[in-house]
């Protein structure tokens, strides 16, 4: 597995998951359309990466569907690194 | 005609979309004023049928009472029937002046100001308080109008797991570069019924310079010992910085909603709350049943002691009879179901043997947690309480779910 998928992966276990969740996630679960994440709690999300990944990622692109599973968002993430 | 046929045909398509999903939402028509028994028409056509009503919020059992509409009757014939005007031009009388300092008395705080909805107060308080530079951090199961307030507001946001108060001191060391941090949370949750930490959320707050707004539309009457609401409960009366309530829901029923808290907070909403300053004022008849509202439940706290009696009989006679509800203290009782179409299929069945219940499944509850959600009233006396109670059982023993926990029943009927 890349690192960038583990690194989101990992993110998002810790931030949207229960504890007492038995819930398997994968770089391919959806996300948002699985209810794991709200279209409201994503904006955490969207910060981490910015911060974490040094981007800026335009309103318009962080849309429910480019933020629907860990591959999505890593290659959401690599299309901003490298404008 | 700009409502062309592809435009109609458009939207068919999303109706139908929503239908076949089985999202539908159908209106039941009552007959009858709110109350514990209530005649209803449904499906509609049908004749009426008298149920019992564990579905309202009528926690306080004052939506029909008697003093209540004799108040109402009496704002009708002194203030007349409306103001054609919002508060700040032509639209404010001194009755309204009046509400906003009973309930400040009430809630304990420093200012109030009515709004014409307290959704309509979630709409307004964020933007008109806080700017960029700021951020409201909130529980993730916060009320949607909080949500919609929340998105008004220029000022970021964040959010933090259920009552996680770990996640949620995280959030605050992460936002400490900020000029303010507003912890934004329900006092009692409306699906789950549980009530906020606030005693520990005011903590968190003191310890990492954050305020606190508290939405407490399903505890403002009778949650605490004289009804306060959740800061009473919680042991935290005077700490909280912004209350937001309903008048539609225990404080009458009928609407109106308010902010509640900080002077200074109070007067920024007065000047720039545009659900405030661009909606119509409260009407008279209102204000009016309100004010008698505050009264009535000032004086005594019989109401909402009947409330917690009902709640721990109907609390305790559920989980003898097997069901798995969510644990608490608050009257709003989720019977788990788990299983979209059971908590369907229950609901009406229930619904057949006398009892209005309603079952709600995703997206108004996270994917397999379903149920039915049961709402006591101080207008139920026992024997509304045991018959349906005898009817829960009745179909709990249908559909064999009595004794089963979550592993079960979804094992029996599927995600």
């Amino acid at each position: 597995m890349a690192e960038m998928e583990e690194t989101i992966l990992q993110y998002v276990k810790d931030e949207y998951l229960e504890e007492d969740d038995d819930m398997e996630v994968d770089n391919d679960t959806p996300l948002i359309s699985s209810g794991i994440v709200d279209s409201f709690s994503m904006v955490s999300l969207k910060t981490f990466l910015e911060k974490k990944y040094k981007i800026q990622i335009p309103d318009a692109k962080a849309t429910p569907e480019a933020f629907d599973s860990v591959h999505k968002i890593a290659a959401l993430v690599r299309e901003h690194q490298n404008q | 005609m700009a409502y062309a046929a592809k435009v109609r045909d458009a939207l068919r398509e999303e109706i139908d979309n929503i239908e076949s999903a089985g999202l539908l939402k159908e209106e039941r028509y009552i007959h009858s004023p709110q109350d514990a028994w209530i005649d209803v028409e449904f499906p509609a056509g049908s004749p009426l049928k008298k149920v019992i009503n564990l579905c309202a919020n009528n926690y306080l059992g004052l939506s029909s009472h008697p003093e209540v509409v004799s108040a109402a009757h009496d704002g009708l014939e002194s203030r007349g029937y409306g103001m054609s005007s919002v508060r700040f031009i032509c639209g404010t009388q001194d009755i309204h002046r009046e509400l906003e300092n009973k309930l400040t008395e009430y809630l304990g705080t420093e200012d109030t100001i009515l709004f014409p909805s307290c959704m309509d107060a979630n709409a307004g308080v964020f933007e008109a308080v806080l700017s960029e530079g700021d951020v409201m951090i909130a529980d993730r199961l916060v009320h949607a109008s909080i949500v919609d307030g929340i998105r008004l507001c220029k000022a970021a946001y964040d959010s933090y797991k259920h009552s996680d108060m770990g996640h949620l001191e995280r959030k605050l060391e992460e936002h400490q570069d900020k000029r303010i941090r507003l912890i934004i949370t329900d006092g009692v949750f409306s699906m789950d019924g549980d009530v906020a930490k606030l005693d520990e959320i005011c903590a968190l707050a003191e310890k990492y310079d954050a305020m606190v707004f508290v939405d407490d539309s399903h505890a403002s009457g009778f949650m605490g010992k004289t009804g306060r609401g959740t800061h009473e409960h919680c042991g935290v009366l005077g700490k909280i910085d912004i209350i937001t309530t309903t008048l539609g829901k225990a404080l009458g029923g009928a609407s109106g909603g308010c902010v509640s808290g900080r002077k200074e907070i109070v007067e920024l909403c007065r000047q720039k709350a545009r659900p405030y300053l661009f909606s119509n004022t409260m009407p008279p008849v209102i204000v009016s049943a309100a004010t008698k509202v505050i009264d009535l439940i000032s004086g005594t706290t019989e109401r909402r002691d009947k409330l917690e009696e009902n709640t721990k009989f109907w609390r305790e006679g559920l989980v003898e009879a097997g069901f798995d509800i969510k644990a608490g203290e608050s009257p709003i009782v989720p019977v788990m179901l788990y299983n979209a179409k059971l908590s369907q299929d229950m609901a009406r069945d229930l619904y057949a043997e006398g009892i209005y219940v309603i079952g709600f499944f995703f997206p108004v509850v996270p994917k397999g947690q379903a149920r039915i959600r049961t709402q006591l009233s101080a207008a139920h006396d026992r024997e509304h309480l045991e018959q349906a109670l005898a009817a829960f059982k009745k179909i709990g023993e249908k559909y064999g779910i009595l004794g089963l926990g979550k592993k079960e029943i979804l094992e029996k009927f599927g995600n």
